[in-house]
């Protein structure tokens, strides 16, 4: 290192990796069923999917994790975003493919993916 | 990137309670489960609750599993890394609450606790200089050698109150500054790691847990008083802490965070570690630079001070371990931040090495001024098996004790000097009513008359003859004289000695006088020991309508001081019984009493 900028820019870069390691309750959580029926459906690509679009954009309020089943097998992979102080967003028949879309229009700008969720599903 | 993180506690404690067997476990696991791009496992410093290794956290949940065994590790992977289901079961109970799972700064143990020493012990990797800098390392270093000049270091130090945190409470600041006025074409900066006190192990936590922060501290300490090389001084028995800060160093060199020309700013520090073969009296300031020096670890009476005339003659800076570890975040938070914490006279915040009669052994760090009554009762959880709490030792061989009369004290230098203890480096041994005073004096001075380096005459045969008198008053042999005796030799050892190690031997004798002169009375006077423990003084007896003739006593005594019929009471022979207690044990009709 030759200077204090580059201590700085090394610290930004490391401190993405480490964000998983604070129990923030204002991230965004995005939370994969990864119970037998949602693993057996695919969820594992798709969380695969989540941590990589999520590093690729770095977004540090970001916490991906899984959970088990939720009762909805039919509909497995099944995806839950928690933003703080706004109504939970479930996303269902999930790909890896749906993953960056998710990403960039919900988790990004606010925007919630409506064809991907139950609400449009059940229809 | 990782979605999960696995900190295993990798120190000293837990290492010695199997955590090395868990990470293995862990990673062919998460290799047979497909995880391994997925979750990372960390080896960390300590976490504090030595007492419930080995502790495992796994983030972004932030379970806290406890006395986790290898066994554990399958069904931790299955469940909670593939599933993301928490294996209550191994949950540390304090955190299970109501169906609710506590984060763990909502536990007693981490409630009233406040880490800053200690911040990124059992957070970060220490073997991995990235994460040390993920968490603002060496920014401290990178604002003082841009933006402040030495003396602007030296001021902040000394606005922030910090005191030495090795015991004897000396302003880090000023010390500093006598160093620095000194002229010199070379000084240097020394690290006191020889943590010597029985049952304190603070320092160790920190090099295990974050040596990077010592590493760094030092250079700042290095630019504010002018020196370019420094030597840290870890004793020998710390073989995890002495790899660990091998580690950092190398890091530290090849990041260019030491070495030629820092950061770009044309300011040159190097750093070496120096190996302590144990010698207690290593920890005194002049002995531990004539160690550094290759000589015999033996004292030399001051003045000159270091400052003036330390290591190979030249001025120096001697701090201790928690002392450095305070300073990185003094000058990125300010000496206002600082002096918000503790009291007055010792801002800041306080690690303590929890120990002997409490449920939760390990490390805590508190705010300075925080009562007695709160470590022990509540951060620690009190007395086990419902004994009733008698005294805390502080400052381990040259502390006193607290009684529980002065429960409601608030720590910090001052308070504890009033009452005849000291801060020490923060050895806390807790004891209830089964621990015999003069017998706890007696360990301490059998402890300084062994590490008592033969230097100086009070501290070698004062230090000896006052071992002698505890000795014959734990032995029914004492007389009432010797009370006087041990007041007046302990005084003459005081004023006499020539270093610190001598100067304060006597404490643990003046203090047990002080606060529990009757159990020295009733040793001496009615030949008996309060507590139970000296064995010269016990009896133990059969009371005869409680025996039932077992005979289990009689088999289970190595002596064969016992006799008797079967069925008939049984009987023994005090010259030939050797008060090991093992017929106690055996008898199921509390048949045997000692007094």
């Amino acid at each position: 290192m030759k200077s204090l900028a580059e201590l700085q820019a090394l610290r930004d870069q490391m401190k993405a990796n480490m964000g998983v390691r604070h129990d923030d309750t204002d991230n965004i959580r995005v939370v994969v069923g990864m119970a037998t029926c949602g693993i057996a459906a695919g969820a594992r690509p798709v969380l695969q999917a989540f941590t990589e679009e999520v590093s690729k954009r770095n977004l540090q309020n970001v916490t991906v994790a899984q959970t088990g089943c939720i009762g909805i097998c039919q509909y497995e992979p099944v995806v839950e975003v928690y933003v703080p102080g706004k109504e939970k967003v479930t996303y269902v028949k999930m790909t890896a493919d749906k993953v960056a879309k998710v990403v960039s229009d919900h988790l990004v700008n606010g925007n919630p993916v409506g064809e991907y969720t139950i609400g449009s599903m059940a229809k | 990137m990782y979605r999960s993180h696995v900190l295993v506690c990798g120190g000293t404690g837990c290492t010695s309670s199997g955590s090395a067997h868990i990470v293995e476990a862990l990673e062919t696991e998460i290799k047979k489960a497909g995880l391994e791009n997925e979750v990372k496992v960390i080896k960390t410093g300590c976490f504090g609750l030595c007492a419930l290794g080995p502790i495992m956290i796994i983030y972004p949940e932030g379970a806290f599993y406890s006395r986790v065994t290898p066994e554990d590790i399958p069904e931790v992977v299955a469940e909670h890394l593939v599933k993301g289901r928490i294996v209550t079961r191994l949950l540390y109970d304090e955190t299970v609450h109501k169906d609710e799972i506590l984060s763990l700064g909502e536990t007693q143990f981490y409630k009233k606790q406040h880490r800053v020493a200690l911040k990124n012990c059992g957070v970060i990797d220490p073997e991995n200089i990235n994460e040390y800098i993920a968490y603002d390392g060496y920014q401290a270093l990178g604002k003082v050698l841009t933006e402040m000049t030495p003396a602007d270091v030296i001021q902040l130090v000394k606005d922030s109150g910090l005191r030495g945190r090795g015991g004897a409470g000396f302003p880090t600041g000023l010390k500093w500054s006598f160093a620095a006025a000194s002229e010199n074409d070379q000084k240097y900066v020394c690290c006191n790691a020889d943590e010597g006190d029985p049952g304190a192990f603070m320092d160790r936590s920190v090099l295990e847990g974050d040596p990077h922060v010592v590493i760094e501290a030092m250079a700042i300490a290095g630019y504010a008083i002018g020196a370019n090389q420094g030597y840290i001084y870890v004793r020998a028995e710390y073989p995890i802490a002495v790899k660990r800060l091998q580690i950092a160093i190398g890091q530290a060199r090849e990041a260019g965070l030491l070495g030629e020309n820092i950061l770009g700013t044309g300011f040159n520090f190097n750093l070496d570690l120096r190996l302590g073969a144990g010698a207690f009296v290593c920890g005194e300031e002049t002995a531990l630079m004539t160690s550094i020096e290759g000589h015999r670890g033996e004292p030399r009476p001051r003045p000159p001070f270091p400052a003036v005339k330390g290591l190979f003659g030249k001025p120096s800076v001697l701090n201790n371990v928690e002392t450095y570890a305070n300073i990185p975040q003094i000058i990125l938070k300010g000496a206002d931040w600082f002096r918000s914490m503790g009291t007055e006279k010792s801002p800041g915040t306080k690690v303590f090495a929890l120990g002997g009669k409490i449920h939760n052994t390990g490390l805590v760090e508190v705010p300075m001024g925080t009562t007695l009554r709160e470590i022990i009762e509540e951060i620690g959880g009190g007395i086990p098996n419902g004994k009733k709490f008698k005294a805390a030792q502080t400052g381990g061989p040259s502390g006193g004790c607290i009684p529980a009369s002065h429960m409601d004290i608030k720590i910090d230098y001052d308070n504890l000097l009033e009452i005849g203890s000291m801060m020490g480096s923060g050895g806390m041994i807790v004891m209830d009513e089964d621990t015999c005073m003069v017998d706890i004096a007696k360990f301490f001075l059998e402890f300084t008359v062994d590490e008592s380096c033969g230097k100086c005459v009070p501290c070698r045969i004062g230090t000896k003859r006052l071992y002698e008198i505890l000795d014959r008053i734990t032995k029914g042999k004492g007389e009432m004289e010797d009370i006087q005796r041990l007041k007046d030799l302990s005084k003459f050892i005081k004023e006499n000695s020539l270093c610190g190690l001598g100067q304060t031997a006597p404490n643990p004798v003046l203090s047990t006088l002080h606060f529990f002169e009757d159990e020295y009375i009733a040793h001496i006077k009615d030949k008996t020991c309060p507590a139970g423990v000296c064995k010269d003084l016990l009896h133990y007896s059969i009371i005869a309508e409680k025996c039932k003739g077992c005979t289990l006593c009689a088999r289970a005594c190595p002596a064969g001081a016992i006799s008797g019929e079967l069925k008939n009471p049984h009987k023994i022979d005090p010259h030939k019984c050797v008060k090991c207690g093992a017929c106690m044990e055996k008898c199921r009709f509390g048949a045997i009493v000692k007094k």
